[in-house]
């Protein structure tokens, strides 16, 4: 199973829908329209060639610059039959970060939608639970978004003396 | 008599109770967030009809510490330190899947040697793991014996870690290319050492459990997953191994020279705690056959080639301190690593380690800039933790905590 192969496939059924087509570090890469994200993930799970029914990785990014497609949600797939992995991305808007849920065709999407909202605020359609997983439930920011900086470590105006700082 | 047979027949049929009547009733019990059951800070809100589990809800992020957030900050180096907090059983594994991530990004090629010696400490810390593991398997059913006698070896093997790298249980071991330091010889003895006694240990240790009457009874049919439902929950490493499916990163995607040794995968059939238990057992076995095939290649090597420990990477390995005060290139790589002022190349990468509970993977983003603009563990832990409902459905409650301990969650990988 070559990467040209699955992108022949994923053409051949999606014609030029899907794009972005990449392979860094070898792992075919490709994004795709967020309304088609389901029906990706369903093709490559029942296709009989491709069979890509493990979810390896499931998980968002937060791209500021990349107007009226802030977040990506990305996805790490693995046949294990034939030893391939790919990975998938949708974007989605921040003002309306409406995804459709994997959960329905995979049990292990439950946490990792799960904490891809509560890190990043996507809103998994569909899913059957979807609240704050690691955060504190009264949060009502998504820490990993990249308006949210790190303390800066030169600040002055904090009282540290009892740490030692 | 004839009472009594109706009130058992009752008990029996005890579903069939009208609604609302006191014997229906089930009991709702906080198992967590601290138990001393639980070995972790985990919370389980169980549904309990009599002994019986009716109905489980996982609650997790008690010890979340921003993990991901914080890498976005530091220099790789820098990132190192955080990947110990995740599995701390085994420590060393995180680094070195780690680092591993780092040298695909870099384009970094470490020499046989430096694999070798990797994948001694890997292996190794396969072993403390599976050890904790399936010693404490046996302390939650109540046999303390196994626990006591194989910690000694654990014990031998943080010596190794010791004498490596200077720290025992949060290692930060290793450097991107390589060791911070070659193996001193009373490393190489302790491993001797290890090689040479500790297989009569195991022995001993599986004498206690492997076909103890009283273990099997417990954990035999004990939190069982079939093979379809443990893919489909994501499940990697031993669990899923136990569940009948020979997925191993190490011989899939084999890295750090895994190709070169010999070793077979154990896998089990029922997936319940039984199969988990042999599984890690037989891995133990495994692992130090690999750590002999690996210690007999480095001693095999010759020379100048006898004494690497790290690739030619100046610009991400540190300088030794003589050099930096004699040499001008050394002054300046020695600054720039310090102050995290190397450029990190764009792109993205994902690296996945076997790690002792499953595939450990690292989705790594740069922009070009000297932090990752993101980074994403991939935690096994976290991934097959969320099965856990379902596999101590309609068992009792101290199959449940057998369960648990047989899945080997660690609290620090969960929560990330």
């Amino acid at each position: 199973m070559t990467n040209e192969a699955i992108q022949l496939k994923l053409t051949e059924k999606f014609g030029d829908q899907l794009t972005g087509w990449e392979e860094p570090y070898g792992m075919l890469t490709f994004t795709a329209p967020k309304e088609l994200n389901l029906k990706v993930l369903q093709f490559l799970y029942d296709d009989e060639a491709l069979k890509f029914q493990f979810l390896t990785d499931l998980q968002a990014v937060h791209y500021p610059d990349n107007k009226g497609a802030e977040l990506a949600v990305v996805y790490h797939l693995h046949n294990l039959v034939d030893n391939c992995r790919i990975r998938f991305k949708v974007f989605t808007a921040i003002q309306e970060p409406d995804v459709y849920s994997a959960t329905a065709l995979y049990q292990s999407a439950n946490f990792m939608e799960r904490e891809t909202y509560d890190f990043f605020g996507v809103n998994f359609i569909g899913h059957p639970n979807l609240i704050r997983i690691l955060n504190v439930d009264e949060m009502d920011y998504f820490p990993l978004r990249k308006e949210f900086p790190l303390e800066d470590q030169t600040r002055i105006d904090k009282d540290d003396d009892m740490f030692g700082r | 008599m004839k009472l009594n047979k109706q009130v058992m027949s009752e008990t029996a049929e005890h579903i069939l109770l009208p609604e609302g009547s006191i014997e229906k009733q089930t009991t709702t019990l906080n198992l967590g967030p601290t138990h001393p059951a639980t070995h972790g800070v985990f919370q389980n809100i169980v549904e309990l009809d009599g002994e019986r589990i009716v109905k489980a809800t996982s609650t997790v992020g008690y010890i979340h510490r921003a993990f991901e957030k914080l890498a976005e900050r530091r220099p790789l180096f820098q990132i190192t330190p955080i990947t110990d907090r995740l599995n701390y059983c085994s420590s060393p594994l995180n680094n070195m899947g780690w680092h591993l991530t780092c040298e695909k990004l870099l384009g970094v090629k470490t020499p046989k040697r430096v694999d070798y010696l990797r994948v001694i400490i890997m292996e190794l810390s396969r072993i403390s793991d599976h050890l904790i593991c399936n010693s404490i398997v046996g302390v939650d059913s109540g046999a303390y014996t196994g626990f006591l006698y194989v910690m000694q070896y654990r014990e031998l093997i943080y010596e190794i870690y010791e004498e490596v790298c200077g720290s025992r249980l949060t290692t930060n071991i290793g450097r991107i290319g390589g060791f911070e330091r070659n193996f001193t010889n009373a490393a190489f003895e302790k491993l001797e050492k290890f090689l040479k006694e500790y297989p009569g240990v195991l022995k001993e240790f599986e004498n206690l459990f492997t076909r103890n009457r009283i273990f099997m009874d417990r954990t035999i049919g004990c939190g069982p997953i079939a093979a379809e439902r443990a893919l489909n929950y994501g499940f990697t490493g031993p669990n899923l191994r136990a569940a009948g499916v020979d997925y191993d990163v190490r011989v899939h995607s084999p890295y750090s020279s895994y190709e070169d040794f010999d070793f077979v995968i154990p896998v089990g059939k029922t997936g319940d705690s039984y199969d988990r238990f042999l599984v890690r057992n037989e891995e133990m076995w495994q692992s130090l056959s690999i750590i002999k095939q690996a210690w007999e290649k480095i001693q095999s090597f010759k020379g100048a080639e006898a004494e690497v420990f790290h690739a030619d990477t100046p610009a991400y390995y540190l300088p030794e301190k003589k050099d930096v005060y004699t040499k001008m290139e050394a002054l300046i790589y020695h600054f720039k690593i310090i102050m995290g002022e190397t450029d990190i190349p764009a792109g993205e990468v994902y690296h996945s380690i076997e790690a002792a509970n499953g595939e450990l993977g690292f989705y790594l983003i740069s922009d070009g800039g000297r932090t990752p603009y993101r980074l994403h563990f991939r935690r096994p832990c976290f991934i097959y933790y969320q099965a856990y409902p379902e596999m101590i459905k309609g068992g009792m409650l101290s199959d449940a905590i057998i369960t648990m301990s047989s899945l080997n969650l660690i609290a620090g990988e969960l929560d990330a």
